[in-house]
């Protein structure tokens, strides 16, 4: 085992070159988490590649050494997609960042895994954006999207990293180098490129991606609404839903997250509100100035006791930075906090809360509430003390009874952040079991080896096994002599 | 629209996926085909193949399940026609933003239209009908009723079988049932009809249109013999000044007589007509980008055909004239030359032109390769469709 080790690191070095293989501990330890530090585990390789080709090699290499690898773009995922397999190889893109086509006629980018999804908005603006806008995008790379089929707050307009991302070439786990969709859309055969996006680096390890990018709306409204509840806040999101209107964002924040994020973003938002309600209007300058006016009076009829709309792009900016610092500003007022992801049918917002309100108060623990309201996906922080015996134990289950409150309400247990290791245990309460054998096949028909991100999605591991007997056609049926009865 | 040529043995009407499930598995156990059916609007696309051992009609599997009117989403079983369920979503001020040309009688099922992922003008503002299909409840093979998906529009839990059942032609199970996005009904619509002969001058005009923040439903071109046409059509409570914006830019782009038709459904609907054809006659559907539209527009008229193209996504769908098999034939091969390298493939077409030539088109083998894996873990004996699909699947 450690002399087949050591061939595979020199295979590796030879694929990636001797600077891009680590295997000192000191350097493997940047790579045992990702965003979500509750997961440790340590590689025995890390390897950087800077081609398609040497990611293919290197995939090659650990295939034919029977060696499990993680793919990992920036390490900034929340669900630990990228949690190295102990003593396995992580296969890190960073180093492949390079924009290598921008087409606006055709409103195309093709780039490779490491671009960070904020560098592609930046390489097609001030005309063009790329729509799907994680709050990490700063950082976060469009392979790591592309792994975890990213939102953001823009969603519920725009839609996902998978409405925008149209070809792929990906490294199969058997190191065989494929494309998945193409230049054009509408192609025929099986939607490949559909499944791979989201598969959380279960099917293979994307080198070249194209998405799509769209015109800069011509006029952007953004205003903060104050209600006296989230309650009252989730009526109006249902005015507005129910008055056609489909805004560029919907995001609420409740008392808890204003306080946080007021001694970050210093917007001077009323401390005693109960909740904020963002709402942003994009697209022709016409419908936005018609479109304004019925929202205020929506805020108002559903008691906004404030309406403040953004004056110019500075004070827009604040806003939604007040948004933005939610997650770390709770920092300020909790000395830990667990951050959860699910959804709910956006109808059933009020009962959702009254039921994190109830379970909060059952735990003992503070719950702050930040959605992106429009598509139903919360974003509940647990707030505890990790130095307090038992008390991240508590949070933790704690923010296990609300996803599985949110699957009751026929929701979903993830929206943006992914299965990976820390969601699996709740893939039982959504799916059945043959819908995680149908869920099997898909990856077996990818990785049949289980080589590819091992543990995570499924809730339990399991073997692919050879291919059930393929019908075939007896010679005598194909000429037409003989017939199956 | 042609037919297979013969009738299948045994004809099966589940009125469950449990039950759909278990004929297929019944099916599989006898090495028997599987012809699934809905309305049967699209039964000549694809590869021409013996008769099935069965047919599975969808028919029975007629219920919208679910209609949420406050959450913009919808549950509906696979037989449900989607003019039926466009006229109840409808009701709410809402729609299903899909929008094929629905067959014979506006027969056209939801179960059919995502399983050939078709598609119609509001392709361009809504995307594919893969991006609205948040759901999935697929019979398979091995006599499982899987489910994928959910019916919250954000949803990012397991892997997307949605995608993969959509556009799959029934060749990996039966589509029992989807749940889907909805959106809003615009208050008001309104069009461009811009007018022009060239071809190049016409895709380049739509090309500019896109290019520019102004967010149309549609936006089309229409081509035939020197005559045609970019259209646009714009939604909301501000419609018409939003088309007076895209006037402006298209008779900059070279289209003088740019003009705005409030009263604009028939133009569209003509366009959708475009994308069939009666029987005997052809069309192809041709997957390109909006720079390479010109060309096939072009090659359109080399052709005497009609071509609809939706100008911001590069799909055109050519319609030849009615002509005898050698001649259509002949027509498809010359297209596929002057068109590559985007894919051309035969929709409608007798049974003779889809017999002689591969009207799915070559595709890369190494992506063919991975395709066949994945019928063979879901389809094993190809119990469904056999045949039917790309390169044989």
């Amino acid at each position: 085992m450690q002399a087949a080790m050591t061939d595979l690191i020199a295979e590796l070095r030879a694929a990636c070159g001797e600077r891009h293989v680590l295997t000192e501990h000191d350097d493997l330890r940047t790579y045992e988490s990702d965003g979500l530090l509750q997961y440790v585990a340590m590689p025995r390789v890390v390897v950087l590649p800077g081609s398609a080709d040497a990611v293919a090699r290197a995939v090659r290499a650990c295939h034919r050494a029977g060696v499990p690898w993680v793919a990992r773009g920036a390490g900034s995922g929340l669900s630990g997609g990228a949690l190295p397999v102990e003593d396995g190889v992580v296969i890190a893109l960073t180093r492949m960042r390079r924009i290598l086509e921008v087409d606006l006629v055709d409103g195309r980018v093709v780039c490779e895994p490491g671009v960070t999804n904020l560098a592609i908005s930046q390489a097609v603006g001030p005309s063009h954006f790329y729509p799907p806008d994680p709050s990490s995008q700063v950082v976060c790379s469009i392979g790591g999207n592309v792994a975890e089929n990213s939102g953001g707050a823009h969603c519920f307009k725009y839609g996902f990293t998978t409405n925008y991302v149209i070809a792929l070439e990906v490294v199969l786990p058997d190191g065989e180098l494929v494309t998945l969709g193409g230049e054009e859309l509408d192609l025929p055969g099986y939607d490949l490129l559909g499944a791979f996006v989201g598969s959380e680096g279960t099917l293979g390890v994307a080198t070249k991606i194209t998405v799509r990018v769209v015109p800069t709306p011509e006029s952007v409204r953004t205003l903060v609404a104050f209600f006296d509840s989230t309650g009252r806040a989730g009526e109006a999101v249902s005015a507005i839903v129910s008055a056609g209107m489909v805004p560029g964002a919907i995001e609420m924040m409740d008392q808890l997250s204003i306080g946080a994020s007021e001694q970050m973003a210093h917007a001077g938002w009323p401390l005693d509100a109960g909740a904020a309600l963002l709402v942003e209007l994009d697209g022709s300058e016409a419908e936005c100035d018609a479109q304004l006016a019925d929202l205020r009076r929506i805020c108002d009829e559903a008691g906004a006791h404030d309406v403040r709309e953004a004056g110019d792009d500075a004070e827009r900016a604040i806003f939604w930075k007040m948004r933005k610092a939610a997650f770390p500003a709770m920092g300020r007022v909790s000395p830990h906090y667990y951050v959860q992801d699910s959804v709910i049918p956006r109808t059933r917002l009020t009962e959702v809360l009254e039921r994190i309100d109830e379970l909060a108060r059952e735990y003992g623990l503070r719950v702050g509430n930040v959605f992106h309201a429009g598509d139903g996906n919360l974003h509940p922080l647990v707030c505890y003390d990790g130095n307090a015996p038992g008390e991240a134990e508590r949070a933790e289950e704690l923010a296990g009874e609300i996803v599985l409150a949110c699957v009751e309400l026929g929701g979903s247990i993830t929206g943006e952040h992914g299965i990976g290791v820390d969601k699996k245990r709740y893939m039982p309460a959504m799916f059945g079991e043959d819908d995680l054998a149908a869920f099997q096949k898909l990856r077996c028909a990818f990785d049949p080896d289980g080589l590819a991100n091992p543990g995570k999605v499924m809730p339990t591991p399991r073997l692919c096994g050879e291919v059930p007997g393929p019908y075939r056609e007896h010679p005598l049926e194909k000429a037409g002599l003989a017939e199956r009865m | 629209m042609s037919s297979s040529k013969q009738a299948s043995r045994e004809l099966v009407k589940p009125a469950s996926a449990e039950e759909a499930a278990g004929a297929l598995q019944a099916a599989a156990a006898e090495g028997h085909s599987v012809r699934v059916i809905g309305a049967a609007t699209k039964r000549g696309w694809g590869h021409v193949v013996p008769k099935a051992d069965v047919e599975l009609s969808t028919a029975g599997l007629d219920a919208i399940v679910e209609h949420n009117v406050g959450d913009l989403t919808a549950v509906l079983q696979a037989g449900v026609p989607l003019a039926l369920a466009q006229e109840t979503f409808g009701a709410a001020g809402q729609m299903l933003s899909v929008d094929p040309p629905l067959g014979a009688g506006a027969a056209a099922t939801i179960g059919g239209t995502v399983a050939t992922a078709d598609s119609g003008p509001l392709r361009h503002r809504f995307h594919a009908l893969r991006d609205l299909v948040i759901g999935v409840t697929v019979a398979l093979p091995d006599g499982s009723v899987a489910r994928a998906g959910g019916k919250v529009i954000k949803n990012v839990a397991g892997y997307d079988l949605a995608k993969l059942m959509t556009g799959a032609f029934g060749t990996l199970g039966v589509i029992c049932q989807v749940s889907v996005r909805l959106h809003p009904r615009p208050a008001d619509m309104a069009t461009v009809h811009a007018p022009g002969s060239d071809p190049g001058v016409l895709a380049a005009a739509a090309a500019a249109l896109a290019y520019r923040p102004l967010e149309p439903l549609a936006l089309d071109i229409d081509y035939q013999r020197g005559n045609g046409a970019v259209l646009a059509r714009f939604g909301g409570v501000t419609a018409v000044a939003q088309a007076g914006g895209a006037v402006a830019i298209l008779r900059e782009a070279g289209l003088p007589d740019a003009a705005i038709v409030e009263d604009d459904e028939s133009l569209w609907q003509r366009q959708r007509k475009g994308q069939r054809a009666a029987d005997g006659g052809a069309v192809i559907r041709v997957a390109g980008t909006p720079r390479r539209l010109g060309a096939v527009l072009q090659a359109a008229e080399a052709l005497g055909a009609r071509a609809v193209a939706r100008g911001g996504i590069g799909t055109a769908w050519i319609k030849l004239p009615a002509a005898g098999s050698a001649e259509h034939i002949a027509a498809i091969e010359e297209l596929r030359v002057r068109v590559a390298p985007s894919p051309a493939t035969v929709l409608d077409a007798p049974d003779a032109v889809r017999e002689a030539l591969d009207p799915w088109g070559a595709l890369a083998p190494a992506t063919v390769a991975l395709m066949r894996r994945v019928k063979e873990r879901f389809d094993p004996a190809a119990t469904c469709n056999r045949g039917l699909f790309v390169d044989g699947i």
